[in-house]
């Protein structure tokens, strides 16, 4: 076990740069936590709609993302929305 | 032709007035006329890291405001004959300038110098606004660390929305026994992601808190900071100069010309 984590560990540089990438990404998105915020609750509330979720749990972010073009990487809004149950009324409403 | 060029970085302490006294100062030794402006109103260095704190009468906001005539602020330095400094005031506030101002005064010393050197405050407020308001060209200096990264990322994004097209990049104090154990970004990785062109690298060098003590720019000298200074100058008048061994073994000369070579 010692001896996988030891294979496992980043050095510090390769951490810099992939924390750097993340940051740049939505600083250069021009997305504050603020917009976040509010991207976040307009999520919940449309999801909610059809299925019950753990609007706890939920955790939205800027990454990047290989773009199916030849664009390179590209910004993407990743989000896992954990579901508590699939069979909310609003489905058959 | 003269060329106005801003030297910034957005972080502060990360050696943009140690950069401007030492690319000024090379630039002379190159023969070129050169005017260094301090535009870090309310916290002036540029003279004292180039030793001429003593010899300052009158200053840019004397200029602007009409208290002295320009030649008369001008500070030349007796040991390059080609090289002048306009120091910042001390007692005055960043809003004493506007832009306008700024390129009034740029453009009044067009006709004597070939180069114009601004040295920006940090941040990016009024101070930085003024910097850049009659910049050609930025030079925009960055640490191998994510703080200063991240704040010349948002530089480089400014100066573009300015239409300052022509934008490079000096990556400063590198510790290549840090980076060859991974626990530095490596010249490569900065370029990479900041995507614009580097124009040199100075490794972190204990000559350089020497020359500040003296108030001596190194630039020229025979140390490996000096030697990054003087291919910098090289560089800014279009000339083509391999980048140097940091690092000093064979090997690594190799790795570090394929990392430029990525840009």
């Amino acid at each position: 076990m010692g001896l996988m984590d030891l294979f496992k560990k980043k050095n510090s540089g390769d951490i810099a740069k992939d924390r750097l990438k993340l940051l740049l990404v939505s600083d250069r998105a021009n997305c504050s936590p603020e917009i976040m915020e509010k991207i976040k609750n307009d999520i919940i509330q449309v999801i909610s709609k059809y299925m019950e979720i753990d609007a706890e749990g939920l955790d939205i972010q800027i990454t990047q993302t290989e773009s199916e073009g030849n664009n390179g990487n590209v910004p993407a809004l990743y989000a896992n929305i954990p579901i508590k149950d699939m069979r909310h009324s609003g489905a058959s409403e | 032709m003269s060329e106005v060029i801003v030297v910034t970085s957005g972080k502060g302490g990360v050696g943009k007035t140690t950069t401007t006294a030492n690319v000024g100062t090379g630039l002379a030794q190159l023969d070129k006329k050169v005017v260094l402006i301090d535009t870090d109103i309310g916290l002036r260095n540029l003279d004292v890291v180039m030793g001429l704190e003593n010899r300052i009468v009158y200053n840019l906001v004397d200029v602007v405001e009409g208290n002295c005539r320009m030649k008369q602020a001008l500070i030349k330095d007796k040991r390059y004959p080609n090289l002048s400094l306009l120091p910042s005031a001390q007692t005055k506030d960043k809003t004493s300038v506007s832009p306008e101002q700024m390129i009034k005064v740029i453009d009044e010393l067009r006709d004597e110098f070939d180069y114009i050197l601004l040295d920006c405050p940090a941040g990016i407020e009024q101070g930085f606004k003024n910097a850049i308001a009659g910049a050609d060209r930025a030079l925009v200096v960055t640490t191998p660390e994510v703080s200063a990264i991240r704040d010349a990322d948002r530089i480089i994004g400014l100066l573009t929305a300015n239409e300052i097209t022509q934008v490079d990049l000096i990556v400063n104090r590198l510790r290549m026994d840090m980076v060859k154990r991974g626990d530095m970004m490596n010249i490569g990785d900065v370029t990479d992601i900041l995507a614009i062109d580097l124009i040199g690298a100075v490794p972190d060098d204990e000559q350089i808190v020497i020359s500040t003590n003296q108030g001596e720019p190194l630039v020229g000298a025979d140390c490996k900071a000096g030697k990054a200074y003087a291919n910098i100058c090289h560089r800014i008048l279009g000339e083509e100069v391999p980048y140097l061994d940091l690092e000093e073994k064979a090997g690594m000369w190799n790795k570090l010309k394929g990392m430029f070579k990525k840009n």
